[in-house]
């Protein structure tokens, strides 16, 4: 089965795409790499290759979780299968 | 003989290269046009012009001084031709090149100009490349490596595949007795406890973070925005990395999942502790951290990228490889190792690092590399603060 999004580790709120043709609507299959789990979920925007889509909703201000840790504050409310970048994660840091 | 042996050039003290350049380099900004004519002058001369080199003074000269004496040190150079515009800072330099044993000479400009000076020092050039050239590769034994990383325009990509193919690789050599180098102190953001829980004991881990928060103390000294604009580089912006701590992890990934670092180097220090894992306080720019890796004596580099980097080293040979499918398809003359089999699952990550290997192997033996054929040759020296 082609994998659409790759999921670091089991606690990650965010996954990345790994092909170029993600649109909203699309069922994407998932792999999450640590526990060699097969996921699925339903794109609801177009994300790019290598940009991050939301595995479960995430709420303005929570920290969102890749390779199993803190990479930065969400600063809106992000639902499960939207693209997450810049214009919804920022840095803790700086 | 060994799994993987490769064919060097043993220098006089002992160190192993996989070049064998005879380097023209300027001690200064005002010497980089007598340099460049001595390199014109002479076919197989490589001339090495940087913009700096005067009034520098205090650990910022001691940068410097050893970057300099470190690049004609390397290995990778047979003889080195050195041109300054006084004989006392030249001197120096050549005196430092000198404790290696291999061929190198001085000259400097001032009271007879650049015409006479490009005649003495090609007549010098003229006679270290024909020496240079009846040199002889043999055969070396893995432990005589010294492989250095950084990656660059990276992007989530870079976390996924091109920079655990890395990691993949140093777990492999580690225990065979390869000398190795990372570095990046500032791109270890968000992720400096875990750097500091790989240091092979709580002293090395409590070095490392005293130089990870100086560079924080740099970084917040002058910063006017949390970087956003700078770091992440729009680059990885564009490939999907949205901020530092993120990155970080990525970044981190190139050291492996088991292997310690057995000390900290200042930058361009050469390391004194045998073979291991070393973490280097570098900058996070590609060419000032290859630079200084270069002048630390490392021989060939191991750059993982996302976007599509296109550097090279002018006397390290850099291999570049990556995950990302549409950089391997559309930047296909720069980059020397495609693996985004991995993010297709295609390609396991064992499978990557094998793959790596041999592209070392053979790189040593005497493949160039995309950024040798295409002529990159950056050189870049890290300047700490301003001149005098």
């Amino acid at each position: 089965m082609p994998t659409d999004f790759i999921v670091h580790d089991k606690a990650d709120t965010v996954g990345v795409a790994v092909v170029e043709d993600i649109q909203p609507n699309k069922e994407l299959t998932g792999w999450i790499m640590e526990t060699d789990e097969t996921i699925t979920l339903k794109a609801l925007d177009v994300v790019p290759l290598g940009h991050k889509i939301a595995l479960k909703n995430i709420r303005d201000g929570d920290t969102v979780l890749k390779y199993g840790h803190d990479v930065g504050r969400a600063v809106a409310d992000i639902g499960r299968g939207r693209h997450v970048h810049v214009h919804n994660l920022k840095t803790k840091r700086w | 003989m060994g799994r993987y042996d490769f064919s060097g050039y043993r220098r006089e003290n002992g160190r192993v290269g996989i070049r064998n350049h005879v380097v023209i380099l300027p001690l200064d900004d005002l010497s980089n046009a007598a340099s460049e004519s001595v390199a014109n002058n002479i076919k197989g001369t490589l001339a090495l012009p940087h913009a700096y080199g005067r009034l520098q003074f205090g650990e910022d000269l001691d940068l410097f001084f050893r970057t300099l004496i470190g690049i004609g040190s390397n290995p990778n150079v047979a003889a080195c031709v050195v041109i300054g515009i006084e004989p006392g800072w030249t001197g120096h330099i050549v005196d430092g090149i000198k404790k290696t044993g291999k061929p190198v000479a001085g000259f400097a400009i001032e009271e007879s100009g650049d015409i006479s000076t490009i005649a003495a020092a090609s007549r010098k050039a003229h006679e270290f490349v024909q020496w240079a050239s009846e040199r002889q590769r043999e055969r070396c034994a893995i432990e005589d490596l010294f492989v250095s990383t950084k990656c660059g325009e990276s992007d989530t990509t870079s976390g996924l595949g091109s920079c655990p193919t890395v990691g993949n690789l140093i777990d492999k050599l580690d225990p065979l007795g390869v000398t190795t180098c990372f570095g990046e102190t500032s791109e270890i953001t968000g992720a400096e406890m875990v750097c500091a829980s790989r240091a092979i004991n709580k002293a090395v881990g409590d070095e490392f973070l005293r130089v990870f928060n100086a560079y924080q103390e740099v970084i917040n000294r002058h910063k006017t925005s949390d970087l956003s604009d700078s770091q992440p580089t729009k680059g990885n912006i564009i490939g999907g990395l949205t901020t530092i701590e993120e990155k970080a992890f990525g970044n981190l990934a190139k050291i492996g999942r088991k292997t310690r670092y057995i000390d900290v180097l200042k930058p361009a220090e050469t390391p004194a502790k045998g073979p291991g894992l070393y973490y280097m306080d570098t900058s996070s720019a590609a060419a000032e951290c290859v630079t200084l890796q270069a002048a630390a004596g490392f021989v060939v580099h191991l750059f993982p990228t996302g976007q599509g980097n296109v550097i090279g080293n002018p006397i390290e040979p850099v291999i570049k490889l990556t995950a990302n499918p549409k950089t391997a398809r559309t930047m296909v003359e720069h980059m020397d190792l495609d693996v985004s089999g991995i993010l297709r699952r295609e390609m396991t990550l064992d499978k990557a690092g094998d793959l790596l290997i041999d592209l070392v192997i053979r790189t040593c033996n005497g493949r160039l590399t995309c950024a040798e054929v295409m002529g990159h040759r950056e050189f870049v020296l890290t300047r700490l603060y301003q001149t005098a």
